[in-house]
């Protein structure tokens, strides 16, 4: 039992860091508002998955990772993950049960209260930034949800 | 569907009690938010959790660099050559420029030492270049690959070959944030090369434009007109050239309408010059090296 909660534990990061690295990658000015969350939609997936492996700690220093590497106030992200992480665990019974449909549509809402929190610390930091192409983000990842949840079951059925 | 992975699947119930988890995390990132933004006490561990997540940076901008690197190995010949002539022609222009510049220099020399005045003469100057690494699309930052290790600092002028570029917003060991003219939070004084009026440009978010909200209607300024960076506040060094006047309407009361367009690359230059010189106020003697004259300024 114990080391093959070792190599999930790894899986998880890793695929956090993919994220992450994706959250930097360049893109077209055109498409870089809508570039979606993935390190968040991760850890998502990993809560529900798993969710006595995944738990707060993980999504906090996720989100933390993310401010670095965005240069942005630092425990803005943490905040984010933790809350969206928060509600996972707390909706996870029933969010397990959900259709795919209905559950991309939870995940637009998580994904809403995220972008608000960012939205709310910008504006307290003095960042604030009110076009309506901050939003966009929640629309492309709820669209993406089928896919990460796709990819990751695929993983975790390899893993097994 | 999610599947529930197997490890967890003897539980039915919920994970482990989370409120207690919950608090203590959400307390810690306000902590740290407040600690960030208003005491700036967070240097050393920001600095650490960087070096932590460098290597991604790094990752992210390798294979831009590996293509840079091979497009320029592999240039064809008559590429290289073309390029040759050009860069030859250019130089000869140059050099002819720089004969002239040097009287200049030394006769400016002759009339700020009578004046017992050195202002703004570049000292140093080091070549950083723009990682490919996107930080937010609403903000106009840039990483660049220079940071404390390579004598960097906060408030650092930087300039590219056309004109002021931006400043150093927070330094780590490896690597620099660098806001740029453009950014919306970003102010730079200014003076008109043509009337040699003061005002500060503001930037706007666009990096094609800057605006200037500070100038009364009747203000002495033209389509056309050179902004020059006029050194006060000491960030900047004086007399290097930020933007072009644009579009002036005095419709408006009061104050003019102006907008401007920044002279320097800001959304396609690749390197950039960090830039060490002597505040007009003479302060404490940065570690100047063998001073390496940077491109020079527009006014003739």
């Amino acid at each position: 039992m114990r080391p093959d909660n070792f190599g999930r534990r790894i899986l998880y990061w890793l695929s956090v860091a993919a994220g992450l690295v994706l959250a930097i990658v360049p893109l077209p000015d055109w498409l870089d508002p809508l570039r979606p969350d993935l390190a968040l939609l991760a850890v998502v997936y990993w809560i529900l998955s798993s969710p006595r492996i995944a738990g707060l700690g993980y999504a906090w220093l996720s989100g933390l990772a993310l401010d670095v590497l965005r240069g942005m106030v630092l425990g803005q992200h943490a905040l984010g993950f933790l809350v969206v992480a928060f509600l996972t665990h707390r909706l996870q019974l029933r969010m397990r049960m959900f259709p795919l449909l209905h559950q991309a549509a939870a995940i637009l809402l998580l994904l809403a209260l995220y972008h608000f929190i960012i939205f709310w610390t910008d504006g307290l930091t003095g960042h604030g930034y009110t076009g309506w192409n901050r939003w966009l983000p929640i629309l492309s990842g709820a669209l993406l949800w089928p896919l990460i949840v796709a990819a990751g079951d695929s993983l975790t059925r390899r893993s097994r | 569907m999610v599947e529930l992975s197997h490890d967890s699947r003897p539980i039915i119930g919920r994970g482990p009690p989370l409120g207690a988890a919950f608090i203590t995390l959400a307390i810690a990132s306000i902590a740290l938010m407040v600690a960030d933004q208003r005491y700036d006490q967070l240097a050393r561990v920001r600095g650490w959790i960087t070096a932590a997540v460098y290597p991604a940076q790094a990752a992210v901008d390798l294979p831009f660099r590996a293509w840079d690197w091979l497009t320029s190995s592999f240039a064809d010949r008559s590429r290289l050559r073309q390029d040759n002539l050009e860069l030859t022609a250019r130089l000869r222009l140059a050099n002819l420029q720089l004969q002239r510049f040097a009287a200049l220099e030394e006769e400016n020399r002759r009339l700020r030492d009578m004046r017992e005045n050195s202002a703004g003469v570049a000292e140093r100057v080091l070549v950083a270049s723009i990682m490919n690494v996107d930080l937010d699309p609403f903000r106009h930052r840039v990483l660049l690959d220079k940071g404390s290790s390579d004598g960097v600092f906060k408030g650092q002028a930087v300039l590219d070959a056309e004109g002021i570029f931006g400043q150093v917003s927070k330094v780590n060991a490896q690597t620099a944030e660098a806001i740029l003219i453009s950014d919306a939070e970003h102010a730079i004084p200014v003076q008109s090369n043509r009337s040699g009026l003061r005002t500060i440009a503001v930037g706007t978010g666009d990096p094609e434009r800057l605006s200037l909200p500070f100038v009364t209607s009747e203000a002495d300024l033209k389509v056309g007109d050179l902004l020059l960076s006029t050194g006060m506040g000491g960030v900047f060094p004086p007399g290097y050239p930020v933007a072009e006047v644009t579009r002036v309407d005095r419709t408006t009361a009061t104050f003019a309408l102006v907008e401007a367009r920044p002279t320097a690359q800001l959304d396609r230059a690749r390197e950039v010059l960090l830039v060490w010189f002597k505040p007009p106020v003479p302060a404490e003697q940065p570690a100047g090296e063998s001073p390496e004259t940077p491109p020079a300024g527009a006014g003739e």
